[in-house]
C-alpha cells in the first residue's frame, strides 16, 4: 500500500510541475491550473488511503472530514465572492493560511513523534519560522492593502533593524533548545510567538508601491515553510512541492525588485532614498501646470491617431476598468489606435493591472510591456495616465541624486501630449514630485479616475 | 528515505523550479502567484496524516491546519480559474 501511495505522490508531483509550467505560457495556463487541482486531488486520495489516515477509526475521519469540508466552503466563498480589485489582499491571505498550516502540522508532529531524529527537529523549527513569519506576515500585508487597522505607507521605528535581529537571534536560541531536546514543545511555540513578532515587524515598513516584493516574497515563504514540514514529515510530494513555489515566489520577487531598481533589502527594510535633496513641489509645479477639462481631452483625442493609456494603482482605487474599456471601444470605432502600457510594478501585486483590464474585457494583445511600449511613445499623439504617478516620473532617468534614480520608466513624456488624470498633485509613494505634471505637453485633469473616463466619453460622443 | 536523499530531492526540485518560470510573462505574473499558490496548500496531506493522532491537542492542531491548507487549496485553484478565464484573446 505505501508503494501505491508513493506512487500516486509521484504523479502529483509530476502533475504540479507541469501546473506550474502551463501557468507560464498564456494559451495553456488554464489547462496548467486543471492539472495543478488535479495533482492535489490524486495526493488527497492517496493519503487519505494512509493505514494511519482510514485506520484512525470515526472520530478523527469525521474530524478530517469536517476541516476539509469547512475549509472548502470558506475557501470557494472567498474566491467566488473576491472582487478582482480586492485580489492583492486574496492572494495574501492565501499565502497566510498556507505558512500558517505549515507551523500547526510541524507542532502537531513534534509532538506526536516519541524519539525525532535531528533532521525532524531541526525542519519543524525550521517550519516554526518560516511559517509563523508568513502567516502574520501576510495577514499583516492583507490589514495593510484593506487598509484596516493599519495604514498602507510604511510603518518605521527607530533601531527596527536592531530589534529585528534581537528576534532571529531569539528564535535561533529557541530552536536550539527543541532541537537539543525535542521534548520541550514549550520552546517550540515560544519560537512560534517569536517568529510571529518578526512577521509583524517585517511587514509593517513594507508599504504602498513596494508591496508587489511583499507579496512575491510571501509566496515564496510559504512554499518554503511546506518544503520544511515536508522535513518533518520525510514526505517527497511536500518537499517538491513546496521548493517549486519557494522557487517561484523567489523569482518574481526578483523580477519585481529589477523593475524598481532597488535590491531586496531595500525594500524590505522600507527606506526608500532620502527625499531631503529632492526640489520641493513649489519649485517643480509653480505656475506651470496647465488643468484640462473633459471638452478639451475629447478634442485633443479628435485627431489622435495613436493613444497610450498608462494605468496605475488609481485605477484599482476608482474601479475605473469597465469605464476604461468603454473609452477604448469608443476611441477605436473612431479610428484611433489604442494600447495599454503596463509597468512591471504598477499596482500593488505582480501582474494586478493585466488583472483588471482582463476582467473588464481588454485583449490581453493590446496590454505592452515597458520594453515593447517604451520606443512607440515618440509615435504616440496622447498618453493619458490614469492613476500612476512614480512609474511615469522623468526624475527616474534625470536626477541620479532622486530616491528613484535608475527605476525604469514608462516614457509617456515622449509623447505629443500627455493627459494625467488625477485627483490631486501630492505625490506617489517615493514622496517627490513630478515635473512630467508640469510639462509643457501635459495637461492635468483633476478628477477621480472613474468619473474623469466617464466624463470623457461623455465628451468624445459629444465632440 | 535518508537525509541525503530527501535532500536532493529537495535541491533538484528548486532548480526545476527556478528553471520552469525563468521567462513567465507579466500578464500572468498573479495567476502564476495564486496558482502556485494554491499548489503550495500540499501542506493538507501532512494535515490529514496529523488529525489521527491519539492525542487531542495535536488532533486540534490537525483540524485547525485542515481547515487552513483547504482554504488555500480551493480558494487558491478557484480563483485562478476565475482569473484565467477572463484572460481571452480576440481576433
Amino acid at each position: 500500500m505505501t508503494q501505491i501511495i508513493n506512487v500516486a505522490y509521484l504523479v502529483a508531483s509530476v502533475l504540479f510541475i507541469l501546473g506550474i509550467k502551463g501557468l507560464s505560457h498564456p494559451r495553456t495556463a488554464v489547462r496548467g491550473n486543471l492539472y495543478g487541482a488535479v495533482g492535489m486531488l490524486v495526493a488527497m486520495v492517496a493519503t487519505l488511503a494512509d493505514r494511519q489516515v482510514i485506520g484512525s477509526g470515526p472520530q478523527a475521519l469525521g474530524i478530517l472530514a469536517g476541516g476539509l469540508a469547512l475549509g472548502a466552503l470558506i475557501g470557494a466563498t472567498l474566491a467566488l465572492k473576491v472582487q478582482m480589485t480586492a485580489m492583492p489582499q486574496m492572494v495574501a491571505l492565501l499565502n497566510g493560511f498556507g505558512g500558517g498550516a505549515s507551523v500547526l502540522v510541524a507542532g502537531g508532529a513534534l509532538i506526536d513523534t516519541a524519539n525525532p531524529t535531528t533532521q525532524m527537529s531541526v525542519a519543524t523549527v525550521a517550519s516554526g519560522i518560516i511559517g509563523g513569519v508568513t502567516f502574520w506576515g501576510s495577514l499583516v500585508a492583507f490589514d495593510k492593502l484593506q487598509e484596516m487597522l493599519l495604514p498602507g505607507r510604511p510603518i518605521v521605528f527607530p533601531g527596527q533593524q536592531i530589534v529585528n535581529a534581537l528576534l532571529g537571534l531569539v528564535a535561533l536560541g529557541l530552536g536550539a533548545v527543541v532541537v537539543a531536546d525535542p521534548t520541550a514543545t514549550w520552546a517550540f511555540w515560544a519560537l512560534v510567538v517569536v517568529a510571529s513578532v518578526a512577521g509583524i515587524l517585517l511587514t509593517i515598513p513594507i508599504g504602498g508601491a513596494d508591496m508587489p516584493v511583499a507579496i512575491a516574497l510571501l509566496n515564496s515563504y510559504s512554499g518554503l515553510a511546506a518544503a520544511a514540514t515536508g522535513f518533518v514529515l520525510s514526505n517527497t510530494v511536500l518537499i517538491i512541492t513546496g521548493s517549486l513555489v519557494g522557487a517561484s515566489g523567489l523569482i518574481l520577487t526578483q523580477i519585481m525588485c529589477r523593475a524598481m531598481n532597488r535590491s531586496l533589502w531595500n525594500v524590505l527594510s522600507g527606506a526608500i532614498g532620502p527625499a531631503g535633496k529632492a526640489a520641493s513641489a513649489d519649485d517643480v509645479y509653480g505656475g506651470r501646470v496647465k488643468s484640462t477639462s473633459a471638452e478639451e481631452i475629447a478634442m485633443l483625442l479628435d485627431g489622435a491617431r495613436r493613444i497610450v493609456i498608462v494605468p496605475g494603482y488609481g485605477l484599482a482605487v476608482s474601479q475605473a476598468q469597465h469605464s476604461v474599456r468603454e473609452l477604448t471601444k469608443l476611441l477605436e470605432s473612431r479610428g484611433s489606435e489604442v494600447e495599454f502600457a503596463i509597468h512591471p510594478v504598477a499596482g500593488r501585486m505582480p501582474g494586478h493591472m493585466n488583472v483588471l483590464l482582463a476582467e473588464a474585457d481588454i485583449d490581453y494583445d493590446k496590454l505592452k510591456e515597458m520594453d515593447e511600449i517604451n520606443p512607440t511613445f515618440e509615435q504616440t499623439d496622447v498618453a493619458i495616465v490614469l492613476g500612476a504617478n512614480d512609474v511615469v516620473n522623468p526624475l527616474a532617468r534625470t536626477d541620479p541624486a532622486s530616491p528613484i534614480a535608475g527605476m525604469p520608466i514608462l516614457n509617456v513624456d515622449k509623447a505629443k501630449t500627455v493627459v494625467v488624470i488625477k485627483r490631486s498633485l501630492s505625490p506617489g509613494f517615493a514622496g517627490i514630485p513630478n515635473p512630467l505634471f508640469a510639462a509643457d505637453n501635459t495637461l492635468m485633469f483633476f478628477a477621480d479616475g472613474k468619473q474623469a473616463v466617464t466624463d470623457l466619453i461623455a465628451a468624445v460622443k459629444e465632440a | 528515505m535518508d537525509f541525503v536523499g530527501i535532500l536532493t530531492v529537495f535541491m533538484l526540485a528548486l532548480f526545476v523550479g527556478f528553471e520552469l518560470i525563468a521567462k513567465i510573462p507579466p500578464l500572468l505574473h498573479t495567476p502564476l502567484m495564486s496558482g502556485s499558490n494554491a499548489i503550495s496548500g500540499i501542506t493538507v496531506i501532512g494535515a490529514m496524516l496529523s488529525v489521527a493522532s491519539p492525542n487531542r491537542f495535536s488532533t486540534a492542531l490537525g483540524f485547525i491546519a485542515i481547515v487552513f491548507a483547504t482554504i488555500n487549496v480551493v480558494g487558491g485553484f478557484l480563483v485562478t480559474h476565475r482569473m484565467l478565464g477572463m484572460f481571452k484573446k480576440r481576433d
